[in-house]
C-alpha cells in the first residue's frame, strides 16, 4: 500500500510571467511541466511532453484554448490534454491555479508531506 | 461470442477487423496481438512514398501505440508466433511468450518471393515487403549508385522509382514482353514503358535472369543472354506467395493461402483467416481492398453476427508521382467480348474499355484516371451501359440518360461502402463527419478522417459525397479560407488588411469577424507576415504568432534542442571566423558541426538555454544570425568567378555578397534562397533558386521561380541586364513583389506560377516605373528588418523564452 495522496500548492511564478498565448517551462525531476496562458488569462499546465512522439508543447502556438505541437502540427486541447481532429492521444493535464496574479501549480505528496 | 481474442499478424487487415470490432461494441473483448515486426500497424501501401521521400513513417501509421492503450489491446511487437496449439487453444511465441484464446485469428500476411538463382543471398540483395525493406533501400541508396529491380510489376516499378528519386540509376529487368501485364494491356503497359523510361529509368523486357554477381556482395546481375548489368543493390519484386506455414504445421486445411470458408473460418472453427494469407473461394488476393471486406466480416462475426464474404472485384492504381494509370477486371481479348478505345497521342491518353453483353468487364486507363472510379462502379455494379455506350468512353461528365447526375452514383453506394482504400474510411463515415463537424471543403475532409489523403486516387468520390451532403453550398472552385477561422481567403484578407488600414491582429480579427477568440496555427503566424509586409515601422511584430523557429531565431530539432546557422555572407569566411566558430562548438560541447547545403556551418544540437551565450560568443567574432529558420532571406551561394577561376566572366563572389548583404532579414511569404554564378557553368546552382544570376560576357542572366526541394524545378529567366546595379536593382524588385502577392508558405515558383511568368516579367522587365516603385518599397521596410535578432537577444529581449519560469527539485509522490 502506498501512503495517501495529497495536493500540495506551488507558486511558481506571475501570470505575467507568462506570455497571453504564450507559455513556459516548469522543470521537474520527473520531466518538465508547461503552463499556459490564453488570450483571455486562463491558465492550464499540462505535461510538457505532446502524445504523439514527444514534442515540447510549451513551444508551440497558443489559440483560443489549444495549443499546436512545434514539431508535427497535432493541436492539444488545454483542458483536456486531448488531442483534436483525426489525431489520437492525451497529454496528462496537471492541476493549477491562480491567487491574485500568482500562479499556483498542484503536485501530488505523501499526506505527511503535503504542507 | 469471443472474451479471449488473439491475433497473429499485426498488418492492415487485422487492424481493420479490431477498428470494426470496437466500433461495434466489442471493447469487452481481450485482444492480444503478436507481431513480427517490431513496431505498430501502419499502411503497407504507403511505403513507396516513403522510399521516395514524399512522407515519412510517421505518416503512414495507422494506429500508434496510444491507440492500443486506449482500446486495452496488448501488442507483442517483434514476437513472432512459432506453435499453434489448437488442443489447449494457445499460442507460442518465439521467445517463448504465449497467450490463450477463444477465438484465433491468422493475418500472417504473405512473404516476397526470392528466385533461388545463383547469387540470391548475396549481401546487397533485398525484397520489398516492410519497413525495414524499404530503409535497407534507402541505406544502400546513399552508399551505393546502380540498382536493379527485377520484375516489371506494380512494387518492382515504384521500388524503381523511389529508388531513383534517392539519386540511384535504375534499371528493370521483366521477364514478359510488356510491364505490369497482369494490370495492363499491352498498348497501356507499352506507354508505360516509354515514360518511364523517359524519366531516366532503363527497362529490359524478356530479360531472364541468370545469375547476380559478386564475392562477398553484389556487383551485378547477368542475364541469360550473357549481359551483364553493373549493380550495388539487386531488389527481388517477382511477387508475394501467401505465409501458411504456420497454419499448415497447426493442421489447418491449406492450399495456396489457408482455406476459408464465407464467414473466413479455416478447418478449425475456432480459428479464423483474414488477409493475404487467406484462400477463399479459390482467390488469394494481394490488394488491401478486398481484404477490408474480409476484415468487416470477421468484426460482425466476433460478437455474434452472421456476416458472409462473397469475394471482391479488384483495382489497381500505380501510385508513383507523375504517372496516372488505373486498371481493373479482365480486358484480355475474347470473341464474346467488344471494346472501346480512345487515344490521344498528344496528350498521352489511352483508354480501353472491354464490354460484355453491355456491361463493362475490364477497364484501362492511362494518362487520365479521373473517371476510373465511376468505371469501376460500374463494372462492380454490372450496369447496363447500352444507352450511354456513345459517349462511355468520355466518361461520367458526358454520360447522357439515367447517370446525368454525376452525384447519383455515389448516392447509391451503400452507407459502408469504402470510398478511401488506403486509410479504410467509408461512406457513413465521411458524410456524418461532414456533417457533425460543418465541413465544407476537401481539406476539411481529409483532416478530420483522413479520406483521400495518401494516394489521392479517391478525391473524385470525395468531392461527390461533399456535392451530395451539403448540396449547392459546396463549390470546389470556391475560394479556399485561409483556415477555418475564416472564409476570406489569403487574398482577400491581404487586400482589406490595405483597404481598411489593418494594423495589429486583434483589430483584423474584429473587423473581418473571425470566428474563433484568437486564429489558430495557420492563420495567426499568416496575419502575422501580411501585416508586417504591409506596415513596414508601424506594425508591432507579435512573436507569439510565429512558429517556434522564428520565435527563438534558431531551428527546433527533434529532442527539443536547436541549431545554429551563423551568416557566411556569399559562402566567404575567414580563419576568424572559423575559429570562432570552432571555440564555441568546444566551449558550449555543441555535438555536431556540419557544413549545410547552403554554404555556410551549423551547429547542431544546442541546448535552448546555452542559445543566448552561443550567440553573444559569435556575435563577437562579428557573426550575425543566418536566418536558416525564416520564412525570409536564406542563402546567397556564389562560386568563386573572376576573383579565381579561369572562366569567370563576372564577380559572381561580390555580388553574391552584395546581394545577400542588402537584402538579409526581410521577411518574405516563404523562404528565399539565391545564387550567383560566374558563367553558364553554373557551378553555384543559380538555375534552381527563387532567384538566381549567371553572370555572362555581356553581363547578368537574370532568373527566377526555380528549387531544388520537394519538387525540383528549373527557373525561368527574367531579362539579361549590364550592370550589377540593374541585376541588383531587379532582384530586389522582383523580391518585393513576391512580398506584396504571395501567400503565406507560397514560395517563389507557387506565386510565379498562379499569378503568370509573364506578369512577372511585365512588372519588372516591361514597367520601369512600377520596377522603380517595389525597389524603393523593398528599401523601406528593410530599414526596419536588418537588426541582427542574436544581438537584440543577447541585449535582452525576450528573455523569457530561454529559460523555465520555476524549477522544482522536490520528487512527486507516484500516483
Ligand atoms: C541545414 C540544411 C541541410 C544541410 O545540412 O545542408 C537544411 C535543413 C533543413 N531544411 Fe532544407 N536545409 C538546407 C538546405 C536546403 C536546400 C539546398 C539549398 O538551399 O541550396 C534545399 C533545396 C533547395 C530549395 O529549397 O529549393 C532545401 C530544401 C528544403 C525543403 C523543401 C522546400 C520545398 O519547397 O520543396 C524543406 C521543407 C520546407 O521548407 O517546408 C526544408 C526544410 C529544412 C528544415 C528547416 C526542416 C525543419 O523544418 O526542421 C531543416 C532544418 C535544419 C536545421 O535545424 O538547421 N529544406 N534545404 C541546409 C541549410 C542551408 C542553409 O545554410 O541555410
Ligand atoms: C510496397 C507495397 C505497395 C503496395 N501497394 C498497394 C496498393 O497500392 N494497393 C493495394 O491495394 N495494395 C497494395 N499493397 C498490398 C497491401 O499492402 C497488402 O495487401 C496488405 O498490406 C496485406 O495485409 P495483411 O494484413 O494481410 O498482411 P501484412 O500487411 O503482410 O501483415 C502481416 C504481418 O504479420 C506478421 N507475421 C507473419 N507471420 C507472423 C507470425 N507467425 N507471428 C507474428 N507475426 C507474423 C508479418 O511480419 C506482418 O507484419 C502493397 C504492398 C507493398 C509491399
Ligand atoms: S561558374 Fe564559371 S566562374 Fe564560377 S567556378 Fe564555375 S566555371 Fe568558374
Ligand atoms: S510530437 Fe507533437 S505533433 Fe508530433
Amino acid at each position: 500500500m502506498t501512503a495517501p495522496l495529497q495536493l500540495r500548492w506551488v507558486d511558481v511564478g506571475s501570470i505575467a510571467d507568462i506570455p497571453r498565448r504564450g507559455a513556459r517551462q516548469i522543470v521537474t525531476p520527473n520531466g518538465p511541466i508547461a503552463v499556459f496562458r490564453t488570450h483571455d488569462d486562463m491558465v492550464f499546465a499540462i505535461d510538457d511532453r505532446c502524445p504523439h512522439k514527444g514534442g515540447p508543447l510549451s513551444q508551440g502556438i497558443v489559440h483560443g484554448s489549444a495549443v499546436t505541437c512545434p514539431l508535427h502540427n497535432w493541436v492539444i486541447d488545454l483542458q483536456t490534454g486531448a488531442a483534436q481532429g483525426a489525431d489520437e492521444g492525451c497529454a496528462r493535464t496537471r492541476p493549477v491555479r491562480t491567487e491574485e496574479d500568482r500562479v499556483l501549480l498542484g503536485l501530488a505528496v505523501a499526506a505527511e508531506q503535503a504542507a | 461470442m469471443t472474451r479471449r481474442l488473439v491475433v497473429v499478424g499485426n498488418g492492415m487487415a487485422p487492424g481493420r477487423v479490431l477498428e470494426t470490432l470496437f466500433e461495434a461494441g466489442g471493447s469487452d473483448v481481450d485482444v492480444t496481438i503478436f507481431n513480427a515486426e517490431p513496431r505498430v500497424n501502419y499502411d503497407r501501401i504507403m511505403l513507396s512514398p516513403v522510399l521516395s521521400g514524399e512522407k515519412t513513417y510517421e505518416d503512414i501509421v495507422i494506429h500508434d501505440d496510444a491507440w492500443y492503450r486506449e482500446h486495452g489491446v496488448t501488442l507483442h511487437k517483434g514476437r513472432k508466433v512459432v506453435h499453434i496449439d489448437r488442443k489447449a487453444k494457445r499460442v507460442v511465441a518465439d521467445d517463448g511468450t504465449t497467450a490463450e484464446y477463444d477465438t484465433l485469428l491468422l493475418a500472417t500476411g504473405s512473404g516476397p518471393i526470392v528466385i533461388p538463382i545463383p547469387g540470391h543471398t548475396l549481401p546487397g540483395v533485398l525484397t520489398y515487403r516492410d519497413l525495414d525493406d524499404v530503409e535497407a533501400m534507402l541505406a544502400a541508396a546513399k552508399t551505393g549508385n546502380r540498382a536493379v529491380v527485377i520484375g516489371g510489376g506494380l512494387l518492382g516499378l515504384e521500388a524503381a522509382a523511389g529508388l531513383q528519386r534517392q539519386g540511384m540509376t535504375v534499371t528493370v529487368l521483366h521477364l514478359m514482353p510488356t510491364l505490369m501485364e497482369r494490370q495492363l494491356d499491352p498498348a497501356a503497359g507499352y506507354l508505360l514503358q516509354n515514360a518511364i523510361e523517359a524519366r531516366g529509368i532503363q527497362v529490359v523486357t524478356r530479360a531472364n535472369t541468370h545469375a547476380i554477381t559478386g564475392e562477398d556482395r553484389v556487383t551485378g546481375v547477368r542475364l541469360d543472354d550473357g549481359t551483364e548489368i553493373p549493380a550495388d543493390i539487386v531488389v527481388m519484386a517477382v511477387g508475394i506467395r501467401p505465409s501458411i506455414d504456420l497454419a499448415k504445421t497447426a493442421g489447418i486445411e491449406t492450399n495456396r493461402g489457408i482455406l476459408v470458408d464465407d464467414a473466413m473460418r479455416t478447418s478449425d472453427p475456432d480459428v479464423l483467416a483474414v488477409g493475404e494469407c487467406v484462400e477463399h473461394r479459390g482467390v488469394c488476393y494481394g490488394l488491401v481492398a478486398p481484404l477490408y471486406e474480409m476484415a468487416r466480416t470477421i468484426g460482425r462475426n466476433l460478437l455474434g453476427g452472421d456476416a458472409e464474404y462473397r469475394g471482391s472485384v479488384t483495382s489497381t492504381k500505380l501510385k508513383v508521382t507523375g504517372f496516372d494509370l488505373f486498371s481493373a477486371g479482365d480486358f484480355a481479348d475474347a470473341k464474346d467480348r467488344q471494346e472501346i478505345v480512345l487515344r490521344d497521342a498528344a496528350r498521352g491518353v489511352y483508354k480501353r474499355l472491354v464490354l460484355k453483353n453491355d456491361r463493362i468487364i475490364g477497364v484501362v486507363l492511362y494518362g487520365d484516371t479521373g473517371d476510373g472510379s465511376w468505371f469501376f462502379q460500374l463494372l462492380k455494379d454490372a450496369t447496363d451501359i447500352s444507352e450511354m455506350r456513345d459517349t462511355l468512353i468520355f466518361g461520367q461528365g458526358y454520360a447522357g440518360g439515367a447517370p446525368l447526375d454525376p452525384t447519383a452514383a455515389v448516392a447509391a453506394l451503400s452507407d459502408d461502402a469504402e470510398i478511401c482504400g488506403c486509410n479504410g474510411v467509408c461512406k457513413s463515415k465521411i458524410v456524418g463527419t461532414i456533417t457533425a463537424k460543418g465541413l465544407s471543403s476537401l481539406d476539411g475532409v481529409r483532416a478530420h478522417t483522413k479520406a483521400s489523403s495518401s494516394c489521392g486516387s479517391c478525391t473524385g468520390l470525395v468531392e461527390k459525397l461533399l456535392t451530395l451532403t451539403l448540396g449547392d453550398t459546396y463549390n470546389p472552385n470556391a475560394v479556399q479560407p485561409m483556415c477555418g477561422c475564416t472564409d476570406l481567403g489569403h487574398d482577400d484578407v491581404r487586400r482589406l488588411i490595405v483597404a481598411k488600414a489593418l494594423k495589429s491582429i486583434p483589430q483584423l480579427m474584429q473587423e473581418l469577424e473571425w470566428k474563433t477568440s484568437c486564429g489558430c496555427a495557420k492563420c495567426r503566424p499568416a496575419l502575422n507576415y501580411y501585416l508586417i509586409a504591409t506596415w513596414p515601422g508601424e506594425y508591432e511584430d507579435d512573436s507569439q504568432s510565429r512558429f517556434i523557429n522564428e520565435r527563438v531565431h534558431a531551428n527546433i530539432q527533434r529532442d527539443g534542442t536547436y541549431s545554429v546557422v551563423p551568416r557566411m555572407w556569399g559562402g566567404v569566411t575567414t580563419p576568424q571566423e572559423l575559429r570562432a566558430i570552432a571555440d564555441v562548438a568546444n566551449k558550449f560541447a555543441i555535438p555536431t558541426v556540419k557544413v549545410t547545403g547552403g554554404q555556410r556551418i551549423d551547429l547542431l544540437g544546442v541546448k535552448k538555454e546555452d542559445l543566448v551565450p552561443v550567440w553573444a560568443d559569435l556575435n563577437a567574432a562579428g557573426l550575425v544570425s543566418g536566418h536558416a529558420y525564416a520564412k525570409g532571406l536564406r542563402t546567397v551561394k556564389t562560386c568563386v568567378g573572376t576573383d579565381w577561376c579561369r572562366f569567370g566572366t563576372q564577380d559572381s563572389t561580390g555580388l553574391g555578397v552584395k546581394l545577400e548583404k542588402l537584402m538579409w532579414g526581410s521577411w518574405t511569404p516563404h523562404k528565399v534562397k539565391m545564387a550567383v554564378s560566374g558563367c553558364p557553368r553554373n557551378c553555384a546552382e543559380a538555375t534552381c533558386k527563387d532567384f538566381g544570376v549567371v553572370c555572362v560576357d555581356s553581363g547578368y542572366e537574370l532568373h527566377f521561380a526555380g528549387a531544388a526541394g520537394m519538387h525540383v524545378k528549373g527557373t525561368e529567366v527574367l531579362c539579361t541586364v549590364a550592370t550589377e546595379d540593374e541585376a541588383i536593382e531587379y532582384c530586389m524588385a522582383l523580391i518585393q513583389l513576391y512580398r506584396e502577392q504571395g501567400r503565406y508558405l507560397e514560395r517563389v515558383y507557387k506565386w510565379a506560377d498562379r499569378v503568370g511568368l509573364d506578369t512577372v516579367r511585365q512588372q519588372i522587365v516591361g514597367d520601369a516605373q512600377r520596377r522603380h516603385a517595389l525597389h524603393e518599397r523593398f528599401l523601406h521596410s528593410q530599414r526596419f528588418a536588418q537588426s541582427d535578432p542574436w544581438a537584440e537577444r543577447v541585449a535582452g529581449k525576450d528573455a523569457h523564452e530561454f529559460a523555465p519560469i520555476a524549477a522544482i527539485s522536490f520528487q512527486e509522490a507516484a500516483e
